[in-house]
């Protein structure tokens, strides 16, 4: 399975020993050894959690290793500050962007060493370094106009720009794809794709098994802090899961359908002026309802509205025959809502608190008498939880911010299967989680429909949608454009639908 | 052929069993450590104080640090709920004044009987925190600004109330400055108790775990169903009625309501919870740590009256000793 590939002919940039990295009660890597060559794409595959993160800040110099060691241009490294690495050539493209917003682009681009003549900042050869900086990374934009105006595409490219500024010969890029519509995922890669022809070594991190085989040659999968082989781009998917989470898995998308039951969820006529309107849906004991669509289409903005987290200016909220006040999150609840919101860490988890506190916090309220919390109950609570959702974690009493994203997102999901609602409503819950993981949340949505309740499934990965969901309901502009069902979607049909209106509002 | 194998993997897993309960046990030791730091030191600083001075370590003297402590303490437990949520309240050395002056006023110039003017003294330190609460809940204001506005205005209404000149005190206050039998402190009794209560209120009500979750981060808080409004409301009015019993237990001590009583004691609630391990960013923070705070503030002012260092310096020391504090707590935090 593990067929070995050759190295690229490009001279050897980067290498990596046996690394070790252990930290208090974790061995985050356990013996990992790949290496890159100029121009080469190589790709790092792993589940959340196998150790790519805590690789990439070792190579970054923000860790350093307890073992094993980095060669950079064959010579072992020791690298102590990330101004070290850069010193070598090694950049990095870090998920949250080292930008600061208010400053210029230029300023962005060339922070900490901006021309100086007699202290005083030399403002025009500092755009004239950045346009050119700019210009390789295809970036249009005046640079003189503050990040914060940017969107996060365009801000990745700053951060490219500033990367490759610095002379950079390894770019380390950690799931840049991420945050990217279509379009601008393109652009990235064909991006990649010139930098690959100028001899830069790139280190590629991403969860979308198609980019990988776009734009990457070799492949070393990660597993539990080892790398368990390296092998050709062209791998196929299911080798590479079964590489991934060392066992095959039978479907991406093991959706077991259930019988349909009565009414849970009822939405009529929902409408906040300048966000969505007209808004009509209903979910049905054991149904996955989709709501599909572009990215700014509103879908979310719905799924907060009916959770009672925003307000709405009209229509009605029905939850098993009851209407919900609107925005009035605890009542929601109380009437058998639940929400896994689109960003786990600013809004679904306490991250300085512990599991056993983030996997208790909508139970709160049922574990209080008197004003009383019996912990003992939530511990208890938060253990079983741990169990069933093979949440991995050395204890409940552990930091829920040490966790890996894939294991966070769990948590969420956890603290509101505890909190059993009849409808959980939720909002990208697969985004930036690993094979392994996405499967097993599947499984949760299974298991929640087969024992009667409904869920209401926004997602921006499409394939997710058509896998998982009994009916999509497609949204555009803030309105619902159309219907179908999981025997009639097809990703054409979704798309046909999403770009409808788009097109037929412009036209006029 | 299957049983060799077998054997010799138990007794790897026996070897590293054994070298995983050492290490546990070790980290334990650690983790003491680390969370009680603001005790070891307060413990280092009593042993130096102990050889430099023979009057410290005598009970009279360590009674004396406790009645310090006590009114700043009382301040900082309900400084602790405010902080834990991620808030801070410089209202409540004002607050304390003023809940003094209204005890006083209500008992000596309005004849009221002495249960109810103490009373009305809480009473007044619930409003006072009800007020802030209602600015930074509903009115969205930072709580910075809203306690600074309520610092003015209970301090101007102790001022107004009291005509700028000290009230006299019902015995019934004097009471709450006494020693009995001759040697128990009743400031120190209800320091304890109060302490006990805040611990409770943290580790065991909804309220109490309601303001770790929305100082660690609100949002989450809210879309848990918590209702942040009520809570913060809550988390105020609790300062507040702090606020007045510590003001009570002052006026006992000066067995008078003065208007300018615990000017400034704000900064020093702050620090003491500080000192204590608890974040200005919310989400932590223990009732322990500040006790052990309150007393290492405490500590120094006392041991520095010993050695007769003057009052002007012994501000410069508390400064440092402040800084000092946060420093070696924002390090050993940032070692992964």
């Amino acid at each position: 399975m593990t067929g070995q590939v050759d190295a690229p002919t490009g001279v050897e940039l980067l290498r990596v020993d046996g690394l070790v990295k252990r930290f208090p009660g974790v061995v985050a890597l356990d013996g990992i050894s790949f290496d890159l060559h100029a121009g080469e794409v190589h790709v790092l595959l792993g589940e959340n959690g196998a150790g790519k993160s805590t690789l990439i800040k070792c190579l970054a110099g923000v860790y350093q290793p307890d073992g094993g060691q980095v060669v950079v241009d064959g010579r072992p490294v020791r690298l102590h500050s990330t101004a070290q690495a850069e010193a070598l050539g090694i950049a990095t493209i870090h998920q949250e962007f080292n930008l600061v917003p208010q400053l210029s682009v230029a300023e962005n681009v060339l922070l900490g060493r901006q021309p100086r003549r007699f202290g005083v900042i030399d403002k025009r050869r500092m755009l004239s370094v950045a346009r050119r900086a700019l210009a390789r990374v295809g970036l249009e934009v005046d640079p003189r106009t503050p990040v914060s105006r940017l969107g996060v595409a365009r801000q990745q490219l700053v951060e490219i720009a500033k990367a490759l500024s610095l002379d950079a010969r390894v770019l380390i890029l950690d799931e840049p794809t991420a945050a990217l519509t279509d379009a601008e995922v393109d652009h990235l890669l064909d991006l990649m794709a010139g930098l690959r022809e100028t001899g830069v070594g790139m280190i590629f991190i991403s969860h979308h098994l198609d980019e990988i085989r776009r734009i990457g040659q070799r492949v070393t999968v990660l597993r539990d802090g080892v790398s368990v082989g390296t092998v050709p781009a062209s791998t196929s998917t299911d080798d590479l899961v079964a590489m991934m989470v060392g066992r095959p898995i039978e479907s991406q998308y093991p959706r077991q359908r259930t019988e349909v039951g009565v009414e849970l969820l009822s939405v009529e006529h929902l409408t906040r002026t300048g966000a969505f309107e007209d808004i009509c849906l209903s979910v049905r004991a054991g149904e996955v309802v989709g709501l599909a669509g572009l990215v700014g289409a509103g879908r979310t903005e719905v799924l907060r509205a009916i959770f009672g987290a925003d307000r709405y200016d009209a229509g009605t909220v029905t939850v098993r025959g009851a209407r919900v006040p609107r925005h009035d999150v605890h009542a929601a609840i109380g009437a058998g809502l639940g929400l896994v919101p689109e960003d786990r860490k600013a809004q679904g988890l306490v991250l300085g608190a512990s599991v056993a506190d983030n996997l208790g916090l909508v139970s709160l309220r049922r574990a209080t008498k008197a004003g009383l919390v019996d912990r003992a109950w939530l511990r208890t609570l938060a253990r079983t939880a741990v169990t069933d959702l093979r949440i991995r974690t050395p204890s409940v009493d552990v930091a829920v911010k040490n966790l890996s994203g894939g294991n966070q997102q769990k948590v969420v999901m956890g603290k509101w299967l505890s909190a059993d609602p009849a409808i959980l409503l939720l909002d990208e819950p697969t985004r930036g989680v690993d094979v392994g993981a996405k499967v097993e949340i599947y499984q949760l949505i299974n298991t929640l429909t087969a024992s009667g309740r409904g869920v209401l499934l926004v997602s921006s990965d499409l394939p997710e949608v058509l896998g998982m969901c009994d009916r999509i309901l497609v949204m555009t502009q803030g309105r619902i454009v159309g219907e179908l069902t999981h025997e009639e979607a097809t990703s054409g049909a979704v798309m046909a639908l999403a770009v409808q209106e788009v097109e037929s509002t412009r036209a006029h | 052929m299957p049983t060799e194998p077998a054997s010799s993997k138990s007794a790897t897993t026996a070897a590293s069993t054994r070298a995983l309960s050492t290490r546990a046990l070790g980290t334990h030791a650690q983790g003491l450590l680390a969370q009680n730091g603001p005790l070891v030191a307060l413990v280092l600083l009593c042993l130096v104080l102990a050889v430099l001075s023979p009057v410290f370590l005598s009970t009279q003297n360590l009674l004396n640090v406790g009645i310090q402590a006590s009114v700043v303490a009382i301040l900082a437990f309900g400084q602790t709920f405010v902080i834990v949520s991620s808030g801070i309240d410089l209202s409540v050395g004002s607050v304390a004044a003023l809940a003094g002056i209204v005890t006083g006023y209500s008992a000596s110039a309005q004849g009221v009987p002495p249960a109810l003017a103490i009373g009305l003294g809480m009473a007044t330190g619930v409003g006072a925190g009800l007020v802030s609460g209602v600015l930074v809940a509903y009115g969205r204001l930072p709580a910075f600004i809203a306690t600074m506005a309520m610092l003015s205005i209970g301090r101007g209404l102790a001022l107004v109330l009291s005509d700028g000149i000290p009230v006299a005190q019902p015995d019934a206050v004097a009471w709450f400055g006494r020693t009995v039998w001759g040697w128990l402190p009743i400031p120190v009794v209800i320091m304890v108790i109060l302490g006990l209560l805040a611990s409770f209120i943290l580790n065991r009500t909804y309220a109490g775990r309601a303001m770790y979750a929305i100082g660690g981060n609100e949002e989450a808080a809210r879309l848990s169903g918590i209702n942040v409004r009520r809570q913060q409301l809550i988390v105020y009015a609790l300062s507040g009625l702090f606020a007045a019993i510590a003001g009570l237990v002052l006026a006992g001590r000066l067995a008078s309501g003065q208007p300018q009583a615990a000017a400034g004691y704000e900064l020093d609630a702050i620090a003491a919870v500080v000192i204590g391990g608890a974040s200005l960013a919310g989400g932590s923070g223990r009732a322990f740590g500040t006790f052990i705070g309150a007393l290492v503030l405490a500590v120094i002012r006392n041991g520095l009256n010993l050695l007769n260092v003057s009052s002007f310096w012994q501000q410069v020391v508390i400064g440092a000793v402040i800084a000092l504090a946060v420093l070696t707590d924002t390090l050993r935090r940032r070692r992964p």
